[in-house]
């Protein structure tokens, strides 16, 4: 396994490289950041020339990756057009995000899991179809729609909830911008439970386990569930980066001042540097999260070992 | 490894994740009411970092505007410029001007206020090294070339044009004259900066001290600034609350809902989404009043295509096709004024602003309007391409609008058409790169309120925002004239007749003055907008 672990790790090399350099050239074909820095008027001629070249603006495309990606591997991820340094903004945003992509995830684990398994015993009985429909309903509305939706009646008109969540973000503020970004894929994990249990109730090792008389709960959390996992495991797992970088609709809606917001004023002021070095990080979370969900397999269902 | 293990690492992972939910807990906690009271406000992250000479935006500016005072202040009401630091301002030749600065004031850490503390301010923002965005408002200042060239290094570092003279008094020689320069000092690029800024840069700009009524107590970049009462404040502009504490919002749409469930006393950019229910919502806390902004159509006149004698004809007639009433009242729920003349009504009559100047070039005459066009040849590519950005503002609802209205007078339904730019800073490349071969949207936010900020930076040849490189002489002469007037009634007179060359002209479209708009929460009254649009936040009293 540890072979495995080392190949994987080198395999992600490539990869890394690859998406940052196409992450810089998308950066860079968005036209000249300076202009957009002095408002409704031109720049002073002068003054932009010395903003180009203190950003490294003025050099060759290639160049600048190379000084960039020189001076990330020393951990300098560069400055911000508001003259503050990158790491810096990492280091507010990217907690926040964590915690959200945790409230997030726990959501999808206990009620996606526990919703899939119940419906997956009852097949066809009324509580699978309304899960069904319920689940068909959350996934055809955006998320924009249920996160102003539940601000809109949870924080103005019950007033259960403050609408906007504090800068220090901490979990209780969460729940709810948590549960509107855990939505959709909370839907998604109850149907891949679902279909995974009602598919493995019949194999033979559940009607041997039965057999031997284990009591009820032993056979579907010990033998059905574990083995019905994989394809949840494999999806919660991409969604880990699929939910710190896609947040940032859940982000605006509920003023949280994360990952998703720092990578839209980013994308707004067309700061290459903060889009960049954010999406690096969200890179390698990527990257990470799939080698973990490939070595759980292993977890999981012991028959498959890794070479 | 096991069941039985896995379980417990499950179990550990949810104890350490409630635990780490306990310690999360704590929101703030509200101030007091009275003259101690807090308002919260809502804040965008600035764009630059905060410093007087380098800060272009109305989010910084707003901060700069509660910290500090310098030597003139605009009135909020009047927007007249009257002395605040200044003792006297003296010149014989509107070129040459003698400085005396006010006895008394300090900055909020103890140190004096000097002529010195004025001079050291000015030279470093207009130091090329310093990269101020700001620079260019220290351009009329003897000796700006030297410091800030347009092109290679600096050959000095101080403007040959300030001098002090003594602990209060400092002479300023200009480079050509301009009468009504001192107006222009209460600009915030012009503030007065203590020795810690130069001293301890990096510790000034993540904790700016000033002059003003407000102290920074603490400011968490990109999230919060909490501004507090200065009690020693000398000026007789004393903050009527104890303090202000700015929120930064992701989304103007965010920060008016916290309004409305009662998490927020101030809005100061209700989001155009919300103009329908703002009436509903708020009733008489909705402040809806002119700012310093116009908007306009301008013009590539770097395309020979647009720079024709019939030109003008084409230009005019498509102004007169542009139903602004109507746009105004139905897109923008009268939060906009259709515009008659190239100013902003904040100015006043005394201050230059005229209704209807523009006359009838800039009134809707669907007949007229097509006559000109087809008399001047038609509109240049057959196409009136209208580009603009589509990432903020409501820019595509209006662009789209004025193009209906075009092409319901040509009938042609593609006369005219907009054409989206992704981001403000690519659509601002391509206009300052001079790469746009139609009509843009353009605008102008006033720096003072002074005509000759509406006119002199945008239309005369060459200046830093006349993007579409119009240029007529005419216009530049009665520029120069009106700028050494010393009489201002008369340069505001010689203003009005270089703004009747633009009407001749038509180098950009008028198209209307924009409000600025507030709204606040019931714990707090005594609010308002000064022209910039920013709420007077010392006037803020707290119930």
């Amino acid at each position: 396994m540890g072979r495995y672990v080392i190949r994987r790790l080198l395999q992600m090399i490539p990869v890394f490289f690859g998406a940052t350099l196409l992450i810089f050239l998308m950066v860079n074909v968005m036209g000249d950041p300076i202009a957009g820095l002095c408002g409704d008027r031109q720049c002073d001629p002068a003054t932009a020339a010395q903003l180009r070249s203190e950003f490294g603006l003025d050099k060759p495309v290639w160049q600048q990756y190379l000084t960039y990606m020189g001076n990330v591997f020393t951990g300098d991820f560069g400055t911000a057009f508001n003259g503050q340094k990158v790491t810096e903004l990492m280091a507010t945003a990217f907690p926040i995000t964590i915690r959200l992509t945790v409230v997030a995830i726990v959501f999808e684990v206990v009620i996606g899991i526990s919703l899939g398994v119940v419906t997956g015993l009852r097949r066809g009985r009324p509580v699978d179809t309304t899960v069904l429909i319920l689940t068909l309903v959350v996934i055809s509305i955006p998320t924009f729609v249920t996160g102003l939706l539940l601000q809109l009646l949870l924080g103005v008109e019950w007033g259960i909830i403050k609408p906007s969540v504090s800068p220090e973000a901490p979990f209780n503020e969460l729940l709810v911008p948590g549960l509107v970004l855990a939505s959709v894929s909370l839907a998604y994990v109850t149907r891949l439970t679902r279909t995974s249990i009602a598919e493995n109730a019949r194999a033979d090792y559940v009607r041997t386990a039965v057999a031997k008389g284990l009591p009820g709960r032993r056979v579907v959390i010990r033998h059905l569930l574990r083995n019905s996992l994989i394809p949840v495991v494999t999806f919660i797992g991409t969604d880990v980066g699929a939910l710190m970088g896609g947040a940032i609709v859940t982000e605006r809606i509920f003023n949280i001042h994360g990952v998703g917001y720092q990578l839209y004023q980013g994308i707004l002021r067309q700061n290459s540097q903060t889009v960049v070095g954010f999406v690096t990080i969200l890179v390698l979370v990527f990257l990470a999260a799939n080698l973990i969900v490939d070595l759980l397999y292993a977890v999981l269902d012991p028959r498959i070992r890794y070479a | 490894m096991r069941g039985a293990t896995q379980a417990k690492w499950a179990a550990c992972a949810v104890v350490v994740a409630l635990a780490a939910t306990a310690c999360g807990g704590g929101g703030s906690s509200g101030g007091g009411g009275g003259a101690n009271g807090i308002v919260s406000s809502s804040w965008g992250d600035p764009q630059n970092p905060l410093e007087p000479a380098n800060t272009n935006e109305v989010q910084g500016g707003k901060v700069l505007d509660m910290i500090f005072r310098g030597l003139k202040k605009y009135d909020p009401k009047t927007g007249a410029a009257t002395d605040m630091l200044a003792e006297k301002i003296e010149s014989k030749d509107n070129q040459n001007f003698t400085i005396t600065v006010k006895d008394g004031w300090t900055f909020s850490n103890g140190e004096k206020i000097t002529a010195k503390s004025f001079v050291d301010a000015w030279n470093y923002g207009a130091q090329l090294k310093n990269n101020q965005k700001n620079a260019y408002f220290f351009g009329y200042i003897d000796g700006y070339d030297e410091v800030h060239p347009e092109s290679g290094s600096a050959t000095a570092t101080t403007l040959s044009g300030l001098e002090v003279v003594n602990d209060r008094t400092f002479t300023v020689k200009l480079s050509q004259k301009f009468s009504l320069w001192p107006d222009t000092l209460g600009y915030p690029a012009f503030a007065p900066l203590p020795k810690a800024f130069f001293t301890d840069h990096a510790a000034w700009v993540s904790k700016p001290i000033g002059n003003g009524p407000y102290t920074v107590d603490k400011y968490t970049k990109g999230s919060s600034m909490n501004l507090r009462k200065w009690d020693k404040y000398p000026g007789d502009d004393k903050a009527q609350n104890g303090g202000i504490d700015l929120k930064v919002y992701t989304d103007n749409n965010t920060a008016y809902t916290d309004l409305t469930a009662g998490n927020l006393d101030l809005v100061d950019d209700v989001p155009a989404s919300q103009l329908k229910n703002v009436k509903a919502d708020l009733g008489d806390r909705y402040i809806n009043t002119p700012a310093g902004i116009i908007q306009t159509l301008a013009f590539p006149f770097y395309d020979k295509k647009w720079d024709t004698p019939g030109g003008i004809k084409v230009r005019q007639g498509l102004s007169m096709a542009i139903n602004r009433r109507q746009i105004t009242d139905q897109i923008f729920q009268k939060t906009r004024t259709p515009a008659s003349d190239w100013t902003s009504p904040v100015l006043g009559a005394d201050g230059g602003f005229k209704e209807g100047l523009c006359g009838a070039p800039c009134e809707y005459n669907a007949a007229n309007a097509k006559k000109l066009i087809q008399e001047g040849g038609g509109i240049p590519g057959g196409q009136l391409k209208i580009s603009y950005n589509g990432d903020t503002g409501s820019h595509k609802e209006w662009v789209d609008a004025v193009c209906n209205s075009i092409n319901k007078v040509m009938g042609n339904n593609k006369a005219c058409v907009g054409a989206p730019v992704g981001t403000f800073a690519d659509f601002r490349s391509q206009v300052s790169q001079q790469k746009l071969t139609g009509a843009w949207r353009a605008g102008w936010q006033m720096d003072y309120p002074l005509i000759q900020n509406f006119l002199q930076p945008v239309y005369y040849t060459d200046a830093s925002s006349n993007d579409g490189k119009w240029s007529n002489e005419q216009f530049d002469g009665l520029v120069d004239k009106a700028n050494a007037e010393s009489d201002k009634a008369k340069a505001v007179t010689t203003f009005q007749d270089a703004e009747k060359v633009l009407v001749a002209q038509m180098p950009v479209i008028p198209l209307w003055y924009q409000n600025g708009s507030a709204g606040y929460s019931e714990n707090i009254t005594d609010v308002s907008l000064n022209q910039f649009s920013v709420p007077v936040y010392e006037q803020i009293k707290v119930k």
